[in-house]
């Protein structure tokens, strides 16, 4: 075979093999979801991190708003501190909530905004002040079991 | 008991070139053998071997089958070294190579193996060419040119184009040769070139090794064990067996030789210095002693 | 007692005889990576091979991605009935691809179509005397030879586990939405969601660049070290496929562990 012909068969072997990579990258994969828009980051601080993973997405009413970008331990205040990416053009007021929440009963986790009602906006650098942690299956079992006890308690005591 | 009749390859005698003194002493030689042993690891193959020669000349290396033939052909390439005394190619060391060096004097000879390996991924045109593929920096047009002029000269130019796979054993023998000409070499070395032809091809290759070694006044040694060929084009032989160089002349020396192992070289004879029967050991008596033991 | 320590002896020796291989293995490795500049300089023998190795196993690689596709979409779809979860089918189609049998898979079927051609191909240039021709003429067959197919073959294994892993998530589309009649857009937004580029795509990319080294130098080496007569070669072809599945496979733990554990 001539040396432009098995040129011609490589180049369209790697350009298929570059296409299956996309294909991929694109339908298969969430890289559509990534916006190179401009975004700006703030802090949230919480008791427990839970499940949440790096690029976990930051919702807001449901709607994908940013990702998280780290995740970290706070040696002072001893609280999991994560750093969230927002998009620029979603501006959220500086006593908006962030809880922990879970795509389904047993789905991976994110982080749901809450607005507030304040005036002022959340800046670069900014911390969300009202964090709600991850909920953790054990505790809530055993706060059950507590809530329950005291009732039964208090039931007997009359 | 058939003498060798050199009359009858007069056609080729004609084309020796017929330098004054036959012994290949004379002008610088190429290659040089000083008193060498060779061998592999603690296994000697052949010991105080002297041998030389230079330019324009055909000179036979003889011997019977693992006489260590194909072994002095790799020593004089420097696939082997020798483990005692000194082989000269080019006037350089061969022990003393390296690398670039060595890959500089093995540009300047060219073998010819026994089955021709080409190489079956590429064709005909593709195998002569390859030598200057890869050493020089020549144009494609001048490659066409000088690949069909070499395949020319072996009467191959129209088979260009055929895979390695189409052509015949003999054909082979021709590109490879063809091959090794193609960077115009000083020294050209053939392994076995008669080996298993027919009398045509035979014909034919013998008289392209006298050819090329004219035209390019180059120095070729003929690894083989055919007599009548070898002699028709040999300026010198040298006769290898049981170790050591046995006898070296010219053609017409050897013939008229007496000693008892060229003269059952030459003459063929199944029974003389090379034992027809093969000699006995402890392991055989062993063997034989098992086996009427079962019976 | 004699045979125990006779048989503990020849274990011994083919230990240490395994142990000699592998320090030849690595030491043919480190010669054709340093003589990898040729693969730069002269890259029209570097896209030879390419089509060699790379075009010629395009056709196996899809259909057996298409038919794993398949498999994966039907067996899925009948496993994940039972819990409630159909709506994670292009989910787990596509991971199971991306992250292990595209690699895996196409490694395998890459050292029995391509390994053992290039062992049988190396073995007998060694058996026909053309390396030996290839040295008298002063070519350096490492660098003439086995770089160019050493090359050939890293450059060729992850395009085709990436070509695997598609026809296989198209296959698994073909099975699940078109026959069995999973909702598409459930289909592809749930496997949109949980398939991530950089941990699931790029990691199976590596895991066969990784593996197109690993059965690409098994291939050559066994070739380059075969006996040169036509049972070595038939034997070293043998190995070839014995050695590249069995070294895919536990890289493949080594490398899952590495890469998706925690």
């Amino acid at each position: 075979m001539t040396r432009e012909k098995t040129d011609f068969w490589v180049g369209l072997f790697v350009l298929l093999g570059a296409v299956a990579l996309v294909f991929l990258a694109l339908r298969a994969g969430n890289l559509s979801s990534f916006s190179l828009a401009p975004t700006y980051q703030v802090q949230a601080y919480f008791d427990n991190i839970g499940g949440l993973k790096v690029r976990s997405p930051v919702r807001s009413s449901g709607v994908v708003v940013g990702r998280v970008s780290s995740i970290g331990f706070d040696n002072t205040r001893f609280q999991a501190v994560a750093t969230l990416d927002i998009e620029s053009k979603y501006e959220f007021p500086v006593d908006t909530s962030a809880s922990i929440l879970t795509s389904g009963l047993l789905g991976d986790q994110y982080i749901g905004l809450t607005p507030g009602g304040d005036d002022k906006n959340l800046d670069d650098g900014q911390e969300i002040i009202y964090t709600q942690s991850a909920v953790v299956l054990e505790e809530l079992i055993s706060k059950f079991l507590y809530s329950s006890a005291s009732q039964g308690g208090s039931g007997s005591d009359e | 008991m058939r003498r060798l009749n050199l009359r009858v390859h007069h056609a080729y005698a004609e084309l020796k070139v017929m330098t004054a003194n036959t012994s290949p002493a004379a002008q610088n030689p190429l290659v040089e053998f000083h008193d060498v042993t060779l061998g592999y690891g603690d296994v000697t193959v052949l010991r105080n071997i002297t041998a030389q020669l230079g330019p324009g000349q055909v000179v036979a290396l003889m011997g019977g089958s693992g006489s260590g033939k194909t072994t002095l052909l790799r020593a004089a390439t420097g696939q082997i070294t020798a483990q005692k005394g000194l082989i000269r190619v080019f006037g350089h060391d061969m022990s003393q190579l390296q690398g670039e060096e060595l890959r500089a004097i093995r540009q300047r000879m060219g073998v010819l193996f026994q089955q021709g390996a080409l190489f079956t991924d590429l064709n005909v045109f593709e195998n002569v060419a390859f030598p200057l593929r890869e050493h020089t920096r020549v144009s494609e047009e001048q490659v066409l040119e000088r690949v069909l002029e070499t395949l020319d000269a072996v009467g191959l130019r129209t088979a260009a184009h055929l895979a390695v796979s189409e052509i015949s054993g003999g054909m082979a023998r021709r590109v490879a040769l063809a091959r090794a000409i193609v960077l115009e070499p000083e020294l050209i070395l053939y392994d076995e070139p008669f080996a298993g032809l027919d009398p045509i091809s035979l014909g034919i290759t013998a008289r392209l090794i006298r050819d090329m070694t004219n035209r390019l006044h180059c120095a070729s040694i003929l690894i083989t064990h055919d007599v009548q060929e070898s002699f028709a084009i040999a300026d010198y032989v040298y006769m290898v067996g049981q170790g050591r160089m046995i006898a070296h002349g010219t053609p017409e020396q050897l013939s008229a030789s007496n000693d008892p192992y060229v003269r059952q070289f030459l003459d063929g004879a199944p029974d003389g210095p090379i034992a027809f029967r093969y000699p006995d050991s402890p392991r055989f008596d062993e063997w034989l002693a098992r086996r009427k033991g079962r019976s | 007692m004699n045979i125990f320590a006779r048989s503990i002896a020849s274990l011994g020796s083919q230990v240490r005889t395994a142990i000699m291989g592998l320090g030849a293995f690595t030491r043919l490795l480190f010669a054709l990576l340093g003589r990898s500049g040729t693969a730069l300089s002269r890259f029209g023998l570097v896209s030879q091979q390419i089509h060699f190795i790379g075009n010629h196993s395009l056709l196996i690689i899809s259909v057996s991605g298409l038919f794993v596709g398949f498999v994966l979409g039907l067996q899925g779809y009948y496993t994940l009935s039972r819990y409630g979860s159909e709506q994670a089918l292009g989910l787990l189609v596509a991971l199971s691809l991306t992250r292990e049998l595209g690699p895996v898979v196409t490694a395998l079927l890459f050292a029995g179509r391509a390994g053992t051609s290039l062992t049988a191909e190396i073995g007998l240039m060694k058996a026909g005397e053309q390396i030996a021709a290839m040295e008298v003429m002063a070519v350096d067959p490492l660098r003439r030879v086995l770089v160019p197919r050493f090359w050939g073959g890293v450059i060729a294994m992850p395009i085709l586990a990436t070509v695997f892993s598609m026809v296989g998530v198209i296959g698994g589309w073909v099975v699940g939405v078109v026959m069995i009649g999973v909702d598409p857009g459930i289909f592809w937004s749930q496997m949109q969601d949980g398939v991530d580029v950089f941990n699931d795509v790029l990691n199976g990319v590596i895991k066969s660049v990784v593996f197109g080294i690993a059965v690409t130098m098994i291939a050559l080496y066994c070739g380059w070290t075969s006996r040169p007569t036509p049972e070595g070669v038939a034997r070293a072809t043998t190995r070839t496929v014995v050695i590249s599945s069995l070294v895919v496979l536990g890289l493949d733990f080594v490398l899952t562990a590495l890469m998706f554990g925690n």
